[in-house]
């Protein structure tokens, strides 16, 4: 509801359609690279979109400095923000239902007493983490779908403790926690405080990035890829999509991070930016835990 | 804040006015339309007669696939979204969008996405050709290469529909003129908070299904792949759980427009304005668990072929009562009869049609004659056509005047109506009857014994082609020379965007107005 003052609607700006053009020129170079060209159109879109996506946010900073925003503004934010995140749940979702139903309905299906498995898939047996696909069950030598060599389950560690998802998940609700603090010292006009706390969460962000390399390296070094059956697929697309948006959530804190000890920005009544970026980080933080217990655990 | 527009093309490149964003949506839209039109005219020549006359088989399939395609992401929810644009912000008395910057971008990157997609159908082995619900193996392993820019333009027009989302959803619930209470909205303004929020929550859903595709397609991921350990019936779970809703998202917000027009013609309120609420509420709850009536063939469970039967026919129960709702408006009403009425009666009734057809679906056993036959399009197009598209061009010419400040020519809205109802009712009704008697859908060529009623249809549809382009020329000439209109326009309408000027002010409430 209005009564605040006067809502502010920003005279004309070229920001939206050359972040149109930055965009398409990116996935427009992207479909292009993956179909067997160069990445040259890829990159000079990417840059483009990032340089307007910087100057869009620095635009709506100064805006904020100047005053222009009022409280309902800010709260237009609040839920452009919220609903932006209930959209990252959903793209979770789909691929959370993806493993959901390769587990419960596929395989049994294919591994199953039934003509499926008998005409087809002869010899499958339905284990999970998936290490013998269907192909190789049934085309021995000439399959060409094959499964990994090793996988990240839980049973596949001989102690907790030198089990690297383990230490992830220790990071990363470290993580959430810190930040957590940080949002609290800056409520109370700590700003020392609030610096140091923050700093704290985006190192946690990056020893969290470091591992999961870590994890990669070591998944490829022993045979277990992307393209290795359902098993591969499942685990590199969920962990690298978490990875992903990790990266986005430490780049987004990062940011706050610098604005808030190089340009003073935040103060305990307006620090929108610093917020949106936290309720994104908690919101990284809890997909992880789904996928500490869905691909790790319950691997 | 500038008073009025700037001066040049720049003035459409650079806008953050709602007004000038909504004018584009809707000036896109029915640029696709007749694009999209177009192919299903190919497709309908083709079928004038059995044999292969016009076009090669597989030229056929790309016209079936862009053709819905089209239809769908680009007439039908863009021209949605226009309205939104247009109307939503004067019929809660908000002075723009909540985040116009935004807005803008939202809509300049839907002709790039249609220009990648269209650009497809020029690239080595021709484009999409997989149907426009592009089914596993059919859009990766054996699709053409251009699948891989057909999925990146899925990717961008599914953000630009989920920041259109959020801009209205923020709009609705943020920037409500004060004593404007949820439950005095107008039900366009409440379908379409609806249809955002299904929107949010199934754009990315679409948006990891295309993702799937890409990765088994390039990096050799087996999630539609049997062989290791997949399955393609997953790509149909995920593609409809996005697809269900999907057809809500395109129905919705066409009620909203529909119990906006009855009343005003039948000078009565709305008949069961919380009972319109609600149902729309729960027609949006149910379209997410119903979504495998459309795989009833592909050897689901009895339980689950139980389950989404029930799901489905339940969502009969909100949709009567919509309709009882408008019949009871216009019970005992003191009707006129003007273009945007006659649009939206026929709606009322067609739109029925559609959805008892779509009852007969719903029945399981009975579905394993109709899937994949003429009588599922015959269905879902009663549903879209005299559903989305009259309720469209109901909207277009009951909020014209108060766009451009001018009066369309009734005589020729009337024909154009008469026009557009006969030839959607000569094209899609004998669809019926073939389907049921077991002519395939996405097939060039079919039986000799088909060929009456599908001369009929081809017919039907070229009329229905030509009555768009009446649509087109009235609008134009409308704005160009038509008469004033008066500020109210019609007779005694409800609704905020009736108190101010017509045409209305480029900025409209930048002080909120006063509400009953």
């Amino acid at each position: 509801m209005s009564g605040e003052g006067t809502y502010y609607v920003p005279e004309q700006s070229k920001l939206p359609i050359f972040a149109s053009i930055g965009l398409f020129l990116t996935v427009f170079g992207a479909a292009g690279w993956l179909n067997g060209g160069g990445p040259t159109l890829f990159i000079v879109g990417f840059i483009m979109f990032a340089m307007v996506l910087w100057s869009w946010f620095s635009i709506v900073i100064k805006e904020n400095l100047q005053g222009l925003n009022d409280a309902q503004l800010k709260r237009s934010y609040v839920w452009a923000m919220g609903w932006f995140i209930f959209s990252e749940v959903m793209f979770f979702a789909a691929f959370f239902g993806a493993l959901y139903y390769m587990r419960q309905i596929a395989l049994p299906e294919l591994g199953g007493d039934n003509t499926t498995n008998q005409i087809l898939w002869s010899g499958f047996e339905n284990v999970w983490p998936l290490m013998t696909t269907p192909d190789m069950a049934t085309n021995g030598a000439d399959a060409k779908v094959l499964g990994p060599d090793i996988n990240m389950s839980v049973t596949t560690a001989d102690s907790i403790f030198t089990w690297l998802p383990f230490w992830n998940t220790a990071v990363l609700l470290t993580s959430s926690i810190t930040v957590h603090i940080a949002h609290t010292a800056l409520k109370n006009n700590n700003k020392k405080g609030f610096n140091l706390w923050l700093g704290i969460t985006v190192a946690l962000g990056v020893i969290f990035l470091f591992l999961q390399a870590a994890e990669y390296i070591h998944a490829y070094a022993e045979n277990l890829k992307i393209h290795h059956g359902a098993y591969g697929t499942t685990f590199f697309m969920l962990t690298g999509f978490h990875g992903l948006h990790v990266t986005m959530g430490t780049f987004m804190l990062l940011v706050m991070w610098l604005r808030s000890v190089l340009k003073g920005h935040f103060s305990h009544e307006d620090c929108f930016g610093f917020e949106a970026a936290s309720w994104y980080w908690h919101f990284v933080d809890v997909v992880w835990v789904g996928l500490f217990i869905f691909v790790y655990i319950f691997g | 804040m500038a008073h009025g527009p700037a001066k040049g093309f720049s003035r459409w490149l650079y806008t953050t006015n709602h007004k000038d964003i909504g004018s584009m949506y809707l000036w896109f839209s029915f640029a696709m339309f007749l694009l999209g039109g177009v192919f299903a005219l190919v497709i309908r020549a083709e079928l004038f007669e059995p044999g292969l006359q016009i076009v090669e088989p597989g030229f056929f399939n790309q016209m079936t696939t862009m053709h819905g395609l089209v239809m769908v992401f680009g007439a039908v929810m863009p021209a949605f979204v226009g309205l939104a644009n247009w109307m939503i912000p004067m019929m809660v008395g908000a002075p723009d969008m909540a985040l116009p910057r935004m807005n803008n971008w939202s809509f300049w990157i839907l002709p790039f996405a249609f220009a990648m997609m269209v650009a497809t159908l020029f690239m080595e082995g021709g484009g999409p050709n997989f149907g426009w619900t592009f089914y596993a193996p059919l859009s990766t392993t054996y699709a053409p290469p251009s699948v891989t820019f057909f999925i990146f333009a899925v990717h961008i027009m599914g953000a630009s529909s989920i920041m259109g989302s959020i801009n209205i959803i923020a709009t609705i619930l943020n920037m409500r003129a004060p004593g404007m209470t949820l439950m005095k909205m107008p039900l366009f303004v409440w379908t379409w908070l609806i249809t955002a929020y299904l929107l949010i929550a199934v754009m990315p859903v679409l948006a990891g299904v295309v993702t799937m595709m890409l990765m088994d397609i390039h990096f050799g991921t087996s999630f539609f792949d049997a062989a290791g350990g997949g399955d393609p019936v997953l790509f149909q779970h995920v593609f409809w759980f996005f697809g269900h809703p999907e057809v809500y998202i395109m129905i919705l917000p066409a009620f909203g427009i529909v119990s906006a027009i009855i009343p005003t013609f039948a000078r009565k309120p709305l008949f069961g304005y919380s009972s319109m609420v609600y149902a729309t509420a729960s027609i949006a709850f149910l379209s997410f668990i119903v979504w495998a009536h459309h795989m009833f063939t592909v050897g689901l469970p009895i339980a689950g072929e139980l389950f989404f039967m029930y799901a489905t026919m339940l969502i009969a129960v909100p949709t009567g009562v919509k309709v009882f709702n408008w019949v009871t408006t216009m019970f005992k009403g003191s009707m006129t009869f003007e273009t945007p009425m006659l649009f939206s009666i026929a709606f009322v009734i067609l739109f029925t049609i559609g959805g008892f057809s779509g009852l007969m679906l719903a029945i399981a056993p009975a579905d394993f004659q109709y899937h994949d036959t003429y009588f599922v399009v015959a269905h879902f197009h009663y549903v879209l056509v005299p559903g989305a598209i009259f309720s469209i061009t109901a909207g277009v010419y009951y909020w014209l005047p108060k766009w451009c400040g001018n009066m369309y020519n009734e005589t020729m809205g009337k024909v154009q109506f008469w026009l557009a109802f006969i030839g959607l009712n000569v094209t899609f009704f004998p669809m019926h009857f073939v389907g049921l008697a077991g002519m395939q859908r996405r097939v060039p060529d079919y039986n000799q014994f088909f060929a009456d009623f599908n001369m009929i249809s081809s017919m039907g549809a070229f009329l229905f082609g030509a009555a768009q382009l009446m649509l087109l020329y009235n609008v134009i000439s409308t704005i160009v020379s038509g008469k004033k209109a008066s500020d109210e326009v019609w007779e005694d309408p409800e609704g905020l965007e009736w108190t101010v000027p017509s045409p209305a002010p480029y900025h409209t409430f930048s002080t909120p107005p006063p509400i009953k």
